[in-house]
């Protein structure tokens, strides 16, 4: 195969890696935009929504595309249900102090991930694909899933920018996000936002992971790789900037697909790491933040 | 006790604690020998660590690859280089000194939660680094340093340091060394100035202080400690292997520190060692070990977010470091 295809061929890998990380580093990003906390157990979200997606898909015989229109619906629910029961158990007793949320998250970090260890299994489980054409480019065929994939993410994100931007949902969460005592003096309830924002955060997390696993595979420690990644692309975008998280989703994304094609996943890794540090050394409220007062 | 040189009470409860610690080993079953010494190795790191999240109110999350720095940094040298056991040590404090102004100079440029994220993101760059030099460091494998390579001549002895007691000797002498240098450390103006960082950082920058040089110390000397554990722990129980830079182990001294008691001389000691055996008795009947650990950190920083020795200060014994 030429140059030109090849890269081709890197570029739709790193446009699907992109899709799905702009999707759960969003999650990432809104919770910290309007509740000022960063979740570690964020990857854990992504990997039970995965395994959730198996669990559906498992459930029903026939054709894949019901089961999987049943995991993308079901998987995040269960998700944002748990987030939501996480956030009024643990978080809301700690008053959302950033250091200690941050504490409290690692520790649902373990739970989740054992809890998945011992009900799931330690093996890596495959979904099928909804669908199955290829799309023949003249020089190779390519899944025409991934390519859903990255329909259907952009899909996603247009619509969590129609939710933030336009309704009254978006209104009172900007309001939170921008004052939260303001808000609360003017009849929001704060608290019931933090909930629901921090539920939302997750099932964008699990609806990526719904979408990816037909092309990865689940397993129980598969939320780490998330997890950095969308670390890597928050501070890049500048924290708390929606707008700055997807393009560094892209940037991130792309290379990353790029580079683990043509050289290896653990280098581009290091290299998006340094590209971490550059930013920090010229921006470092990153490419898109503000500068705290 | 601010402002005044530890008094008393200060010096004989630390130097019980060491006193103790000597005695013990006449006394304990090898079995617990053993876990005692792993224990003032990790306390050395967990020690280490205090000093940034307690002292300095810098909760970092990637204190692992200061450790691993340590490790590789003793390691790679005393198995390549066949350099000689002190040396090695000193080539691993060195290295994990080197990481951290580099990490340092960059993380200390962001704000607030932004250092966590950063200081877990190069961690798992070096993780990442000592699989990609897969040719040295033999990736997850990772290697074995012989019994003839941990020996070290002092005088005309050949110390092993295979051998228990020696190995016992030497963590202790860590540990101590360390232990005061804490103690003393956190009593200087250095360390005064760092606790009123933690506490408000733009009245001390008010007040003239150059926050960043202090913060840039304080990472350094904490680097420093952990690392120095790192190499510790290679050299005494000689592997060397990649699984002790995965977030695992940054998360383990976190833990450690607020069990014990973050801000407290003694809190990573006694964190460690509860940790330890509480590990060790659960995976005699569970493998799920790690859920009781997240049930822990949930449950401590929900109703007991002081820790051990911080909530005992906090009701009991105020003159407590």
């Amino acid at each position: 195969m030429d140059f030109g295809p090849y890269l081709l061929l890197a570029a739709l890998e790193g446009l699907v890696t992109a899709a799905v990380l702009a999707l759960t580093a969003l999650g990432l990003s809104l919770v910290f935009g309007v509740m000022r906390i960063v979740n570690v157990a964020h990857g854990e979200f992504f990997m039970l929504g995965a395994v959730l997606a198996w669990g559906f898909t498992s459930l029903l015989t026939g054709h894949p595309a019901l089961g999987f229109a049943l995991a993308m619906i079901g998987s995040p629910l269960i998700v944002g249900a748990i987030a939501w029961l996480a956030e009024r158990l643990v978080l809301r007793r700690l008053h959302y102090d950033p250091e200690a949320t941050i504490v409290a998250t690692i520790g649902l970090l373990y739970i989740i991930q054992q809890l998945a260890l011992s009900v799931y299994g330690p093996e890596a489980r495959p979904v099928t694909a909804p669908v199955t054409f290829r799309i023949q480019f003249p020089w190779f065929g390519y899944a025409g899933y991934k390519l859903l994939v990255v329909g259907v993410s952009i899909l996603f994100l247009l619509a969590t920018w129609f939710v933030i931007a336009r309704t009254r949902i978006g209104l009172i969460m900007r309001a939170t996000q921008y004052d939260r005592e303001t808000a609360q003096a003017f009849a929001i309830p704060v608290d019931r936002v933090y909930a629901g924002v921090f539920a939302a955060g997750a099932m964008l997390a699990a609806m990526a992971a719904v979408l990816i696993v037909p092309i990865q595979q689940a397993h129980y420690l598969m939320g780490l790789d998330p997890l950095l990644l969308s670390f890597i692309v928050v501070i890049i975008g500048g924290l708390g900037s929606l707008k700055g998280t997807v393009f560094a989703a892209l940037l991130i994304g792309m290379s990353d697909g790029m580079i683990s094609v043509f050289f290896s996943p653990t280098l581009a890794k290091i290299l998006a790491t340094l590209l971490v540090a550059l930013v920090l050394v010229y921006r470092p409220q990153g490419l898109f933040g503000e500068v705290a007062q | 006790m601010i402002g005044r040189p530890a008094s008393a009470r200060v010096v004989g409860l630390h130097g019980a604690v060491l006193a103790a610690l000597l005695l013990l080993q006449f006394i304990l079953p090898a079995y617990h020998h053993g876990i005692l010494t792993r224990v003032m190795v990790l306390a050395v790191y967990a020690t280490g660590y205090n000093i940034l999240l307690g002292y300095t109110g810098l909760l970092s999350l990637g204190h692992a690859m200061f450790f691993a720095a340590g490790l590789y940094g003793a390691g790679l040298t005393v198995y390549h280089l066949a350099w000689p056991v002190p040396l090695g040590f000193i080539s691993g404090v060195l290295a994990g000194l080197a990481l951290a102004a580099i990490v340092g100079f960059l993380a200390l440029r962001t704000v607030g939660v932004a250092f966590m994220i950063v200081t877990m993101m190069f961690a798992q760059a070096f993780y990442l680094l000592t699989l990609y030099c897969a040719d040295y460091t033999r990736g997850d494998e990772g290697f074995v340093l012989t019994q003839d390579m941990r020996r070290m001549a002092l005088g005309d002895w050949t110390l092993s340091l295979a051998e228990p007691v020696i190995r016992y000797n030497a963590a202790l002498l860590l540990f101590g060394i360390c232990l005061i240098a804490c103690v003393w450390w956190v009593g200087s103006p250095m360390g005064r100035v760092l606790i009123a960082i933690r506490e408000n950082e733009e009245r001390t920058t008010m007040l003239g202080y150059h926050t960043y040089a202090h913060k840039f110390i304080a990472l350094l000397i904490s680097a420093a400690m952990c690392a120095a554990a790192g190499a510790a722990y290679g050299l005494l129980f000689g592997y060397v292997g990649s699984t002790f830079a995965t977030i695992h182990y940054s998360i383990s001294p976190l833990l450690w520190v607020l069990l014990g008691g973050a801000a407290t001389t003694l809190g990573p000691l006694l964190g460690a060692l509860c940790m330890f055996y509480l590990v060790d008795i659960l995976s005699g009947y569970t493998t799920a070990y790690l859920l009781f650990v997240g049930l822990i950190l949930v449950l401590l920083i929900v109703w007991f977010p002081k820790g051990i020795l911080g909530t005992l200060r906090e009701r009991r014994l105020q003159w407590l470091p």
